[in-house]
């Protein structure tokens, strides 16, 4: 096999690049419209051609961002992960009350609801406190019906407007309790290492203050994220490992090379560029280059108010110019004596 | 082109701003009337057809350098504006500027830089180099409650203590100072003047492209060759819209000058500028936001130069990224089993129209002479002598035209079997779109194709086209040769599995060819192996009579071992060149047996194998026949019976299911409200029911049956079409959803309102055999309707993500060293892949540890 080896090698010069584009852009007219489902975590999770598209123009946040969350060894038990989801859970005063607005004695009014409120773990008391926290006015708890009452007043203690009124409710709704911010279902599945999180949302941050989560092995589909949080070689890695899913997905075969050197070509000056003309096709070294992909008259107009050069070391620019491209054999030269006749 | 000419290599090209001298200077001709040709149709002197500019008619020579239309590429010309124009596309910079250059001192506002020596007024404002708070400009740094400040004071200038004006801009081309309009003289002369190290500082460049440049004094007049006027058959010529627009800015420029020498009002002067000022704007680009496009007469937007140059029909995509070529052919294709995989049948038409270049030498002197003479089929077109003069060979001049070649003269042969071309189908989606193959002269009108090479093409032959091109020089030949050849490119760039690959009935054929009880008589397994071209029977293995793996095993190269599992869960096991057991099928021959002798015996001896397995296969399938029949998708009785079972039990839960969402007694799903819990098990329960029908299906139609066949050896079809034929069509969805919309509540009109149940939400009881009910055929037309519009988008946004990514990756290149490096140079990867390895090659169980990157040799 050590022969078989050697031939393998990528020959020197290969337009890797182009393979690489080719062998995952050609696929994209197979996919077949297909969405994942994250049992109890998210549904409809695009995991086709709209995926990858936003993985390569390294969109600030995915469609549906999804969370793992892997524990401190100590919590890999279900148990005790399922005890740490729900902690970890954001809970909103909309999820375990209900809302009604009073328009004609301005104030509105917190129905907790003893049901949602048990499941999720949040005692009305807990509840009182929280809203007591943030509203410094006009409080009234009813404990017997489990219910508070909200008449704001405006700063200078007059009566607040309509539209002041809708703004704090809707304020109110959205409250959190309990849990990390952004972090939505939460729910907890066997992995090869014990039981770990998977959860909606993304707040990687947060997370990190819980004192079960393993700091280290928290993962997102949000790339952007992950750079933020972790540094580029992790978005380097999860722009490796995202594209590799939807591709698996669909059952495209693509080798790994090629998903590599696309993560790594986007993320080689230390940030995630996407690959349009807002990232690596518009801050390419080639001025025709730029101009032959969009917004050719910006490019050029651009180009000769800097006196800029066009060095000729793409392969759009020497297509323009009828030369041979610099890539393949066209990389090769070879320097011919003139002038000595036999 | 054969000679050796010195070719002049383009090592860069920069770009600059004309300035007006250089306008001057470079222009062959000042334009000063408005107008073409006088009445004899002669190009009027000082017009905007001056045959100084060049000339485009042939037989007039170029007053400028003499040349005759074919070689005189044209010359600029220059119309004098008689009072200064902002050029748009610089109108944006041109505010930038103004904003960032004080008007009195022509030092930065931003206090930063060197200032202007000579323009230094109060000396103390130069001596203090970090200016007094309040005194300051725009500092990025300076602290908050300066800024507070600053609002209620003018921002005054670092250097000369005056007060900065306040700019303003108003697209597309007027400038306002401290609300007062600017004359676009204005404009320039506060952008003359910077120093050139502020220039640089500015972002611009002091030789080749000053600040002041920006507005126009003079304005280039393009060459007539860009701008070639059309004579329509009536005789009447018709000018291109450059020059229309030309003449438009003369006339107007020649009554601004009328007016301002008869000494009109400011008023009158001043329109006419802004006329003036917007014909010059559209001339650079039509488009220009908050002003009219500029008409032909017959209301038709004027193409000008922005619109010359932009987008997919623009000059940079259409012209430059994208030429047309010579040497090319193309028609429709068609099979041909018959012909190699590495051939392409082409017309007889076609061979006598497209040559190919020889050029004479010592050795083949005879051979190009015979060429030239020969007065049929093979034989040379044209001869282009050693002084580049270029010969049509007719009976006249057939004989002198061999009689004078020499060494060094070049025939143009026409197009011979085994000539090497290159073939093509769009959309060119990956390399293996253009593949290298040989010429095989063939009657009729229609390139032949061998089917097993559809796959890289994505080619059927249900009235494909396909593109032909001739490589013309030897390096060409030899490239393609070398690198583009069918044969090397079996296995898949993407993957490393073969793409050139038997499919459909050829896999069938091999299937029943080796299956256990195949057996064939001597006369048809002589038959069978002479189609691959094999002459010599081996000794029959079952008394007179030959298996039909040993017929197989004849076409197997030498000193081959292989062990597998098939698809069917089989042995096949393969020892010296002989099958000994398990039979073949899709998965087997294009993953293990292809890949092996590829990676193995080399890509010639694959291309063979291949060759010779297509025909045997073939030759199998035709006398063995394999027929689908209405009856392949009857069920028997009892089938019928457990399947109406099933979709009665189906339906009962789906009931109680909705029984207890009415009662809410159903139990929520985490993170899902009732109705999403409730369509989530229908859905979940839908797809359970198909599958067990796909088991009650696939067990009562069984081996025998030739659906069930192909679709287990991956010939053609699935089991799940299977399904959908004889027992049951199944869910339907929208949005991966149940259908739920139309009328209120309901998805028909006869629907109750609310309703879940089954077959009203698209569940499809019927299969294709029996037909579809109408209700049934309705909804399952919206799942239909669903997936054609989305497979239409999907075309659209694959290929745009896929130009995007070719063009933000194609500059990338490995280096002899390993590392894959940009055009800058800049390193993207150290090691391509972490291996260095082509993922052609390193077959799949090679790669499966890819991160470890220690165990690379670095030789």
């Amino acid at each position: 096999m050590a022969a078989k080896k050697t031939n393998a090698r990528i020959a020197p010069f290969e337009a890797v690049g182009i393979i690489a584009a080719q062998s995952i852009g050609e696929p994209g007219t197979q996919m077949t419209m297909r969405t994942f489902h994250y049992a109890g975590v998210a549904e409809h999770v695009p995991t086709d051609l709209p995926r990858l598209i936003e993985i390569v123009d390294a969109k600030k946040t995915p469609k549906k961002p999804i969370t793992d969350i892997h524990l401190r060894s100590d919590y890999r038990t279900e148990e005790k992960a399922k005890k740490v989801a729900s902690e970890i859970e954001s809970v909103l005063v909309s999820d375990i009350a209900t809302i009604t607005e009073d328009l004609e004695r301005k104030k509105f009014i917190i129905n907790y609801d003893e049901k949602f409120g048990k499941e999720m773990g949040v005692s009305f008391a807990k509840l009182c406190e929280e809203i007591e926290k943030v509203s410094l006015f006009g409080v009234e708890v009813k404990g017997d019906d489990k219910k508070i009452v909200i008449a704001p007043r405006s700063k200078k203690d007059k009566e607040v407007t309509l539209r002041q009124l809708r703004k704090m409710s809707t304020t109110v709704k959205s409250l959190l309790i309990k849990g990390v911010d952004g972090i939505r279902r939460a729910v907890v599945v066997k992995g090869e290492a014990g039981f770990f999180i998977r959860a909606a949302g993304c707040n990687i941050v947060g997370l990190m203050g819980h004192p079960a989560v393993d700091r280290k092995k928290i993962y997102t589909n949000d790339i952007k994220r992950m750079e933020s949080v972790f540094g580029i070689e992790a978005a380097r890695n999860a722009i490796y490992t995202e594209i590799k899913q939807v591709l698996d997905m669909q059952k495209l075969f693509v080798d790994v090379r090629h998903i590599m050197l696309v993560a790594d070509a986007l993320s080689s000056d230390g940030a995630v560029n996407s690959v349009g003309r807002h990232g690596l096709s518009g801050h390419k070294a080639g001025v025709f280059g730029r101009a032959a992909f969009e917004e050719t008259v910006k490019h050029i107009v651009n180009a000769s108010l800097e006196a800029d050069e066009d060095k000729l070391a793409g392969v759009t620019e020497n297509i323009i110019v009828g030369q041979t491209v610099p890539v393949g054999t066209g990389k090769i030269k070879l320097l011919v004596e003139l002038g000595k006749k036999k | 082109m054969n000679n050796l000419h010195i070719r002049k290599i383009i090592d860069k090209i920069k770009f600059s701003i004309f300035s007006p001298e250089l306008i001057r200077k470079m222009s062959g001709a000042k334009v000063t009337v408005p107008d073409t040709y006088d009445d004899d149709g002669y190009p009027i002197d000082g017009g905007l057809v001056d045959m100084r500019l060049g000339v485009v008619d042939p037989g007039l020579r170029c007053k400028t350098c003499g040349g005759r239309a074919t070689e005189c590429p044209g010359h600029f010309g220059s119309i004098e504006l008689v009072r200064p124009i902002i050029h748009v596309e610089f109108a944006k910079h041109i505010y930038a500027v103004l904003k960032s250059v004080c008007p009195s001192c022509k030092n930065l506002t931003t206090g930063k830089g060197v200032p202007v020596p000579v323009e230094v007024k109060p000396a103390e404002s130069v001596a203090e180099e970090v200016p007094k708070e309040g005194e300051q400009a725009v500092e990025v740094a300076e602290a908050k409650p300066v800024k507070k400040k600053k609002k209620v004071g003018k921002k005054k200038c670092a250097f000369c203590n005056e007060e900065l004006p306040e700019i303003k801009f108003l697209k597309p081309t007027t400038f306002y100072k401290n609300k007062e309009e600017l004359l676009p003289s204005e404009v320039r002369d506060l952008l003359t003047g910077i120093s050139d190290e502020n220039i640089k500082a500015l972002g611009f460049d002091p030789v080749y492209s000053r600040p002041e440049w920006m507005v126009l004094s003079v304005l280039p007049v393009p060459p007539v060759n860009v701008r070639p006027s059309i004579t329509l058959e009536t005789g009447e010529r018709s000018e291109d819209d450059l020059t229309h627009k030309l003449v438009d800015i003369i006339r107007i420029n020649q009554k601004l000058e009328a007016n301002i020498n008869a000494g009109a009002p400011q008023l009158i002067i001043e329109d006419l500028w802004e006329l003036l000022q917007y014909h010059v704007t559209t001339f650079f680009d039509n488009e220009t936001a908050n002003i009219p496009p500029a008409r032909h007469r017959s209301g038709r937007p004027l193409k000008t130069l922005a619109q010359r140059l932009k987008g997919k029909e623009g000059r940079f995509r259409y012209n430059l990224s994208g030429k047309r070529v010579n040497f090319s052919a193309r028609t429709v294709i068609s099979p041909d089993p018959m012909i190699s995989i590495g051939e392409v049948g082409v017309p007889q038409e076609i061979a006598e129209e497209l040559t190919i270049r020889v050029s004479m030498n010592t050795y083949n002197t005879e051979y190009c002479k015979q060429m030239v003479l020969s007065e049929k089929y093979p034989k040379a077109l044209y001869v282009i002598r050693p002084d580049l003069k270029r010969l049509k060979i007719t009976d006249l001049t057939r004989t002198e035209a061999a009689e004078n070649l020499k060494v060094g003269s070049v025939i143009e042969r026409q197009l011979v079997n085994g000539d090497i071309v290159i073939f093509n189908r769009q959309p060119s989606l990956h390399r293996i779109s253009m593949m290298a193959h040989e010429v095989r002269v063939l009657p009729g009108k229609t390139f032949r194709l061998n089917p097993t090479v559809t796959a890289p093409y994505n080619a059927d032959f249900d009235g494909d086209e396909m593109n032909l091109h001739v490589p013309q020089t030897a390096e060409a030949q030899a490239e393609a040769k070398l690198l583009m050849k069918v044969e090397d490119q079996i296995l898949s760039p993407r993957h490393g599995h073969a793409i050139i690959r038997p499919q459909e009935d050829y896999v069938s054929g091999l299937f029943f060819l080796t299956q256990e009880a195949a057996e064939f008589t001597h006369h048809e397994a002589a038959k069978i192996l002479y189609t691959a071209g094999i002459t010599e029977l081996p000794k029959p293995d079952r008394k007179k009579n030959y298996s039909g793996r040993l017929i197989f095993s004849q076409i197997l190269p030498p000193k081959l071992n292989l062990k597998f599992k098939s698809k069917l869960g089989e042995d096949i096991v393969i020892k010296d060149s002989k099958l000994m057991d398990g039979t073949i099928e899709s998965k087997a021959i294009e993953n293990e047996l292809l890949e092996h002798i590829f990676m193995l015996y080399g890509a010639a001896e694959c291309r063979k194998f291949l060759d010779s397995v297509t025909k045997v296969a073939l030759e199998v399938i035709t006398k063995q026949g394999l027929s689908v029949s209405i009856r392949n998708y009857t069920l028997s009785e009892k089938a019928e019976t457990k399947l109406n079972d099933t979709s009665d039990r189906m339906n009962r839960e789906i009931e109680n299911l909705i029984l207890k969402y009415k009662n809410k007694t159903l139990e929520r799903a985490p993170g899902m409200g009732l109705k999403e819990t409730l369509e989530m098990n229908i859905m979940g329960l839908t797809s359970r029911t198909r599958e067990e029908i796909g088991k009650i299906v696939e067990s009562d139609l069984s081996m025998a049956n030739t659906s069930i066949i192909m679709a287990k050896i991956g010939a053609r079809g699935s089991l799940l079409n299977a399904i959908q034929m004889s027992a049951c069509v199944g869910q339907q969805a929208v949005r991966s959803k149940r259908p739920k919309r139309g009328y209120a509540r309901r998805n028909l009109p006869f629907n109750l309102p609310g309703m879940l149940s089954a077959r009203e939400c698209g569940y499809v009881f019927s299969s294709f055999r029996t037909g579809l009910a109408a209700d049934e055929f309705y909804l399952h037309s919206m799942g239909g309707r669903e997936s054609l519009v989305n497979t239409a988008i999907r075309t659209g946004r694959s290929g745009y993500m896929q130009r995007r990514l070719i063009n933000a990756f194609q500059d990338l290149v490995v280096w002899p060293d390993k590392t894959v490096k940009d055009a800058n140079g800049t390193v993207v990867q150290f090691i391509y892949g972490g291996d260095a390895n082509d993922p052609m090659l390193a077959s799949k169980s090679e790669y499966s540890d890819v991160s470890k990157q220690d165990d690379i040799d670095t030789a």
